[in-house]
């Protein structure tokens, strides 16, 4: 007989391998803290101090440099958390489960900093700190998902449970985030329409956007270096009965 | 350059607690998600260390 045929990249069948997993991140963090680090300080500086204002919304308007990175990090993160989920039910890979545990924190904060600065913003735009509108419910609803996520995680014992439940109601979830995104669209709203378009050049001016997108390519970085801790902490953690994990403390 | 004084740019327009308020949130969350997994890897490496000295100790 022939080996298996093999469907699927090579380092798709290493990734379910944890220690594989545990290095690669190892030598790939330094590089996105990099970034990270660099992405950040520079746009923020450029978001405070050189980012023009808005003739309608003077300054406040640079809340919008928080604000919509952490809105899309908040949903991209959720999209990889129900992935990774489904992976791990379908294919039983465990570093797939410690993934998607581990977005759900990183997630959740990124939901809570959309929508406390969306708050913030809107005391000085709008006149309200809160109004039920149709984006603003569907992003907390998001909140709620992960906070579900990760109280599934903590109350159930078995890792392996936890993670098959954590991933159904992530994966039931994920009708939530088409919502959020059309939510603008399908119901009159206050929020305005998204800044980023796929199919179309940005409304914004250029130097208003440019400082924008470093600064999502920044929320990026960051988020792919917390992951990449959180699931390097949490391949230690069950592996440590293993060999190469007991030799790795070893030389510490 | 936006602002032509550091006071001006401290007021933001008179926005400044709006602005500045929301920066501090992203930084405060920002230094919360690298500073927690970094404590936790610290503390499993002590843990894992704790248990193989005790094991080694104990065959």
């Amino acid at each position: 007989m022939s080996e298996k045929k093999k469907w699927l990249p090579r380092w798709f069948y290493q990734l379910a391998s944890p220690r594989w997993s545990y290095d690669i991140m190892g030598k790939l963090l330094p590089g996105f803290a990099l970034v990270a680090l660099i992405s950040l300080v520079v746009g923020t500086i450029w978001a405070l101090l050189y980012a023009p204002a808005d003739y309608q919304q003077g300054n406040s308007f640079r809340i919008i440099y928080i604000h919509v990175p952490s809105a899309i990090l908040a949903q991209s993160c959720y999209m990889l958390m129900a992935v990774a989920g489904a992976i791990g039910l379908i294919w039983k890979m465990k570093v797939a489960d410690m993934v998607a545990k581990s977005c759900a924190p990183i997630g959740a904060t990124m939901a809570i900093l959309a929508l406390a600065t969306g708050a913030i913003w809107g005391k000085p735009t709008w006149g309200s700190w809160w109004v039920w509108d149709a984006r603003l419910t569907s992003m907390l609803i998001l909140l709620f998902l992960y906070l579900g996520v990760v109280a599934l995680h903590s109350a159930i014992e078995s890792e392996a449970t936890a993670a098959q439940s954590a991933a159904v109601l992530a994966l039931v979830g994920l009708v939530n985030i088409p919502i959020i995104k059309y939510s603008v669209d399908w119901w009159n709203t206050l929020h305005q329409p998204a800044t980023f378009k796929l199919t179309e050049r940005p409304a914004m001016a250029p130097e208003m956007w440019m400082p924008l997108l470093v600064m999502v390519i920044g929320f990026y970085c960051f988020f792919a270096v917390s992951l990449m801790m959180r699931t390097r902490n949490e391949i230690l953690i069950r592996e440590r009965r293993s060999s190469w994990v007991k030799e790795l403390v070893g030389k510490q | 350059m936006n602002f032509d004084s550091f006071s001006d740019f401290i007021a933001m327009g008179g926005h400044g607690f709006y602005v500045w308020l929301s920066y501090a949130i992203a930084l405060l969350i920002v230094v919360i998600n690298i500073v927690s997994p970094v404590l936790l890897k610290r503390k499993v490496f002590s843990d894992l260390a704790r248990r193989l000295r005790r094991e080694k100790k104990s065959s």
